[in-house]
């Protein structure tokens, strides 16, 4: 790639949100939107080489994309061309565009964003529609992009996103924030759709590894986007806390041979001090705008406990537990039930621990939990630490039988090897 | 990525103590930095008392010795800097070249370390540093 396709590439990043935000407004359509902009586009990397980079990009993409938009109008209208007053009527239709888009380009407001946001994760998608749609039409990335970080081959993606642009069109979704009761509702989608992101990148264990911390740092990005488009709004500041505080331990999560290195045996030195602080304000934030007993800052208080404390030893267990108390009022599953059990284990004792966890599931019942791989390590860990080596062993052996991720497979084999020393030295 | 653009100002080196921006340019800085945020990719930003308040502290013959500011020899003084989170040194030099700049100012762009762009060695010898002693408890 040249120096100057690269520069135009940032300069893409940089402008297509506000750029296709701005035409949206104008068509009410994301579709025809992002093929006005992808044409303007077209258009920079055949002159911007010869003529060099202008001087206020945004605007020479926006009158790009304009004379595309009345082209097309007029290329769609030549038929009918000699009726005099169907000529009349276009020539007033090209004005009135131009004249639409001259005001869309004076004022691309924030709010414009905001509409792209909100529609591009509208309910009436599928979720995989939402993630491909905001990374392509928020976040700036190619389809072939976005393809490779979900490990689909790019023309499965392409489908998706224009599947998803169709769906909004038939469906004559509004290019409108929502207010109100609607505005929270919608909300959760746009946050879920933004958290989803930053897993896959920070959570899958397949992929290319650069593109994943892509995915995170673009999950990151439009949280920090969306905390100044509606800045009163505590979730949003409390999924950015998770998120940071999550994201600050990445150097520590793979050993030097690139083996899962699991929170408590994590090098705390390598953890980003910048980064948890911002996390830590972000939570903060959140609990000053009153959201703090929310599901998103109940998950960042408990991440904010692990990351202040010096060494493993030092956690605050007692307080996790409490904060997985709160969860499980706001939002019980499985999974926060487990996650408590291990705390209430690590807070209690090992025997506490099993109580707690046998309260969810006893393993041998048929139960949302007993087909899933962590019920049975977490089980192991809390035997093992009582003693019961045997029963332990059989747990992590069903937890390795259960699991397809391999390097959990690993992570749990290196544990019962673990535990057969420790059993055969006592 | 993570970048530092560092902002060069004309003149700063002999900058009387207490000099401070008009308040138009400030306004304008203030606009500027709020499209960093909006974009969000700021992840942080400073701006520094001009050199005549500082010092400057070399290592003469195994000696440590202190220069009081101005610093008239010093040709280029940073005066503040951004640190921003972005996809590719052209992004950050895209961004740099949006920053309201008066005639003959410089803003130099760098990319910031992270520890796994260092050899394993020197990640063993870095190895320890506490970065919690940021956090807040």
């Amino acid at each position: 790639m040249s120096d100057v396709t690269r520069t135009i590439e940032a300069v893409w990043k940089i402008e297509s949100t506000r750029l296709i935000a701005a035409l949206a407004r104008v068509t009410r359509d994301i579709g025809i939107a992002e093929e006005l902009a992808q044409d303007a586009l077209v258009v920079a990397l055949e002159r911007w080489p010869e003529e060099g980079i202008p001087e206020n990009p945004a605007a020479w993409l926006m009158t790009a994309a304009k004379r595309r938009a009345i082209d097309s109008l007029r290329r769609g209208q030549m038929l009918v061309q000699q009726h005099e007053e169907i000529a009349r009527e276009l020539q007033v239709q090209q004005q009135r565009l131009g004249e639409a888009m001259d005001q869309a380009l004076d004022q691309v407001i924030d709010d414009d964003v905001l509409r792209l946001i909100f529609t591009a994760c509208h309910p009436v998608l599928a979720v995989e529609g939402r993630v491909a749609l905001t990374l392509r039409l928020i976040g700036g990335l190619t389809t072939a992009e976005i393809a490779r970080a979900f490990l689909v081959p790019e023309k499965t993606m392409g489908q998706r996103i224009f599947r998803a642009k169709k769906t909004l069109s038939e469906a004559h979704v509004p290019f409108e924030t929502p207010r109100g009761d609607e505005l929270r509702r919608r909300l959760k989608s746009v946050l879920s759709v933004v958290y989803l992101i930053f897993n896959e990148g920070h959570t899958a264990t397949s992929g290319e590894e650069w593109m994943r911390a892509a995915l995170c740092d673009e999950a990151l990005r439009l949280g920090r986007m969306l905390v100044q488009l509606l800045p009163g709004e505590s979730e949003i500041h409390a999924l950015l806390a998770l998120m940071e505080l999550n994201a600050s331990r990445t150097a520590a999560r793979r050993g030097s041979n690139g083996q899962a290195v699991l929170l408590p045996d994590q090098d705390r030195s390598l953890w980003d001090g910048a980064q948890i602080q911002r996390g830590m304000t972000a939570l903060e934030d959140a609990q000053r705008l009153g959201g703090g007993a929310r599901p998103y800052a109940l998950q960042a208080a408990i991440a904010a406990c692990h990351m202040s404390a010096r060494t493993a030893e030092e956690t605050d267990w007692d307080r996790i537990v409490l904060l997985y108390d709160a969860l499980m009022q706001t939002t019980p599953s499985p999974i926060v039930a487990l996650n408590r059990a291990v705390a209430v284990g690590m807070a209690q004792g090992p025997a506490a621990g099993l109580d707690a966890l046998d309260a969810i599931a006893t393993p041998s019942a048929d139960s949302s939990l007993a087909g899933y791989h962590l019920l049975h390590s977490v089980r192991g860990d809390l035997l093992m630490k009582m003693g019961r080596f045997p029963e332990a062993r059989e747990e992590i052996r069903r937890a390795i039988a259960l699991t397809q991720n391999l390097r959990e497979q690993e992570l749990l084999t290196e544990r019962l090897k673990q535990m057969e020393k420790a059993a055969t030295s006592t | 990525m993570r970048f530092m653009m560092m902002v060069i100002p004309k003149g700063n080196g002999s900058a009387a103590p207490h000099a401070v921006s008009s308040a138009e340019a400030v306004a304008k800085m203030m606009e500027y930095n709020k499209t960093l945020q909006k974009a969000g990719i700021l992840l942080a930003l400073d701006g520094l008392f001009p050199p005549s308040t500082g010092a400057r502290i070399s290592l003469v013959d195994g000696k440590a010795t202190v220069t009081d500011g101005p610093f008239l020899e010093a040709k280029e003084v940073i005066g503040g800097y951004w640190i921003i989170q972005v996809r590719s040194r052209e992004e950050a030099i895209e961004w740099a070249k949006r920053a309201p700049m008066s005639n003959n100012e410089v803003i130099e762009v760098r990319q910031i370390h992270e520890m796994p762009d260092f050899p394993e060695d020197v990640q063993k010898a870095a190895e320890g540093f506490e970065h919690q002693n940021a956090v807040n408890r």
